[in-house]
């Protein structure tokens, strides 16, 4: 404690030393003064040693975990130990749930629309939460599936006016079959290969689509998609946009549904198992290739079906919306909530969707400060937000035969 | 060895060469119903290589493994993935431990059990009565099995978190969720202490004789090994240098100059 104050103390004057020419001394070489900006100082003396002293602070405690953990007693956090309770956990999904139905109604479009591409983004880092989370299969390709719902879309609706709701399975099924596709030539691959040759993907998609005009209309895009329809009835902007917020907020507890259901299925153990370990999970008996064909393809079909949403919402779209960018984003989304977690993926994408959207006031420092943050939470909690919830499975019997054994 | 005894495992002039290294040369090795057999030799002999061969991790340059199921028609197991040499009803545990550390103890076991169930992922997701009996079974009987090795009150714990005597017993728990007929067990007693190497003996033989199940082990600790089990086959080189009962083995000088040789280095 002292000692870290000791030390605080002692960066915060070397960082005073340091920035003391370019904080402080200001020669104003018109009137030939020096002026002397003391209160500069003080405010890098200060913020450096509270930024310090919390990086040190921060820093003990992570190291008196990790000792506690070796000496092999597993601490769990309060947040832990809450989140595995029921009861709690039914009660906060309905306030969640009730606060999620009257937003559109208390806040207005503009607020709706942000909160709608937050939705998104849950879906999509739900989606790639079953390949790389529960799978352990990196893609950095990911946002080629979406835009494959995204112009399925678009291009049944130019060409065939189908409608949102004739699409969005197809377009869940087409990312399905995108998946299956792409998942066959990199079974074998493993660690770096796997994320270069997906990488590769998520670029080829864009390529194609840039250039091939005559299916997807190139770099210019395709306008005039069709919002979704409301029993035929046509509806006014913001009518509109709170359509589809309720539409995302249901395709989104679908996504949670299925997702959670999957991640505690006979499956979805596979998937556990095959990313913790490889060898062991085939020689276990389970099928590695159709489980990683599944994971893919499983999780390729959120990113389909959340694009024939994102080109329904934005009526345009072009290549330029499908960028390593995204597919960057999603994966931190599903990084820093917690690989696996349902609920830390959903927290992380609000956190990484709607943080840089409020700061837009700080506009020139907002992508600083989410990459500070960034490098903060891979520093302190490697595991994400939310980490490692245990899965415990009834069985009548196994008490008393303990018991008696 | 009783001639009458089923054969489960035969395997015929088994050779592995990773480029100019010949690992395993030419061993021949038989497994029947009941059996404890062991293999052991020196460090490097080719014992994990010989394992790696039979459950279709290595595919072996030479030789043949046919596996004859009771009832059931041969199969050669030459070439055949893991998973298929699993469904078959041959099931392992790894020198190194190789758990899933960031499962349950108890979810542990249950993936042994997943190729002996079926509910695909449209059945996952609907979640109907077949699925969650299925369910329900997969957990009783992977309960049980813990029961069975003594893990039990560890069921709900990360098995990362599990003391090393007792991560090796989860193997052995994992494994037989297969439904094997007959168990590789490669170093179950390493790095147990002599009290937790009693237990495992015991075990061993339990399983052998409650599960109907036959073993061979590779071991370097010869008490054990000498206790239970008959047949032994020594390896040293990758070539099989004997095999016998364990009073053959002792007497045995090629044997005794293997291991001699290496116990004055140690
Ligand atoms: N994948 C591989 N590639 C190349 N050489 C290998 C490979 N696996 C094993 N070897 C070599 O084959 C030989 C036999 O190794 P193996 O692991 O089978 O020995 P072992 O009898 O299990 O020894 P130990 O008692 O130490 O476990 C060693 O010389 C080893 O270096
Ligand atoms: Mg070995």
């Amino acid at each position: 404690m002292i000692q870290n104050l000791k030390q605080s103390l002692i960066v915060s004057v070397w960082f005073v030393f340091l920035t003391f020419p370019l904080m402080v001394v200001r020669v104003n070489t018109m009137d030939q003064v020096v002026i002397w900006r003391w209160m500069n100082m003080v405010w890098v003396a200060i913020g450096s040693f509270i930024l310090s002293y919390l990086w040190r602070y921060m820093l003990a405690r992570q190291q008196v975990r990790k000792k506690v953990a070796d000496e092999g007693v597993e601490i769990r956090s309060r947040t832990q130990l809450l989140l595995e309770d029921m009861s709690f956990r039914y009660k906060a999904m309905g306030i969640i749930l009730l606060a999620a139905l009257v937003f559109p109604l208390v806040f207005d479009t503009y607020q709706s629309t942000i909160m709608i591409s937050a939705l998104i983004y849950v879906v999509l880092g739900l989606g790639l939460n079953i390949s790389v989370g529960l799978a352990g299969l990196l893609d950095l390709g990911y946002v080629a599936f979406f835009g494959v719902g995204a112009y399925s879309y678009a291009l049944l609706n130019h060409h065939f006016d189908l409608g949102f709701w004739i699409t969005l399975p197809i377009g869940g099924i087409l990312g399905c079959l995108f998946g299956i596709v792409l998942g066959f030539p990199i079974l074998r691959l493993r660690g770096d290969y796997l994320a270069i040759v997906t990488l590769g993907f998520g670029m080829i998609f864009k390529v194609v689509m840039e250039n091939w005009d005559g299916l997807s209309f190139g770099p210019s895009g395709i306008a005039n998609i069709d919002k979704p329809s409301f029993f035929g009835m046509d509806l006014s902007l913001a009518n509109s946009t709170i359509y589809i917020y309720y539409i995302m907020i249901a395709l989104v507890i679908f996504t949670i549904l299925v997702t959670n259901r999957l991640k505690n299925s006979r499956i979805g153990r596979a998937w556990i198992a095959m990313r913790e370990d490889e060898i062991a999970c085939v020689a276990m008996g389970i099928d590695i290739a159709r489980t990683k064909l599944s994971a893919y393809a499983l999780g390729a079909f959120w990113a389909g079906m959340v694009g024939v949403l994102f080109a329904s919402k934005t009526t345009f779209i072009n290549p330029a919306s499908f960028t390593f960018m995204e597919s960057a984003i999603i994966l931190s989304i599903v990084v820093l909530g917690g690989m696996g977690s349902i609920l830390g993926v959903i927290i992380g994408a609000f956190f990484l969707i709607l943080l840089p959207e409020y700061m837009r006031a700080f506009s020139e420092y907002r992508m600083l400060a989410f990459g500070a943050a960034m490098v903060l939470m891979m520093i302190f909690r490697p595991q994400g937000i939310i980490s490692n919830l245990r899965q415990t499975y009834e069985y009548k019997g196994s008490k008393d035969k303990i018991n008696n054994g | 060895m009783a001639e009458n005894k089923h054969k489960l495992l035969e395997v015929k002039g088994l050779t592995m060469d990773f480029g100019g290294l010949r690992a395993v040369d030419s061993v021949t090795l038989e497994v029947h119903e009941g059996d404890i057999a062991a293999l052991i030799g020196p460090n490097g002999a080719g014992k994990t290589t010989f394992f790696n061969c039979i459950t279709g991790i290595y595919d072996p340059t030479k030789g043949d493994i046919l596996l004859h199921p009771k009832g059931l028609k041969t199969r050669r197991l030459n070439g055949l993935k893991p998973n298929k040499v699993t469904e078959m009803g041959l099931a392992r545990t790894f020198q190194n431990i190789r758990l899933f550390p960031d499962m349950t103890v108890l979810e542990n076991v249950m993936i042994g059990r997943h190729c002996r169930t079926k509910s695909g992922i449209f059945r996952a997701v609907v979640r109907g009565k077949r699925v969650r009996e299925e369910e329900r079974q997969i957990v009783e009987s992977s309960y049980q099995l813990l029961e069975k090795v003594g893990l039990a009150d560890f069921a709900n714990e990360f098995s990362k978190n599990l003391p090393y005597g007792a991560q090796r017993r989860l193997e052995i728990a994992r494994a037989m969720a297969t439904d094997p007929f007959l168990l590789l067990l490669d170093e179950p007693a390493a790095g147990m202490n002599p009290q937790e190497t009693a237990d495992l003996e015991q075990l061993i033989c339990k399983i052998s004789a409650e599960e109907q199940i036959a073993i061979l082990l590779i071991e370097h600790d010869m008490k054990l090994v000498m206790n239970i089990s008959d047949p032994i086959y020594v390896m040293e080189y990758g070539k099989k240098i004997a095999e016998g009962n364990p009073q053959e083995i002792k007497d045995n000088p090629k044997v005794i100059e293997a291991y001699l040789g290496e116990e004055t280095d140690a």
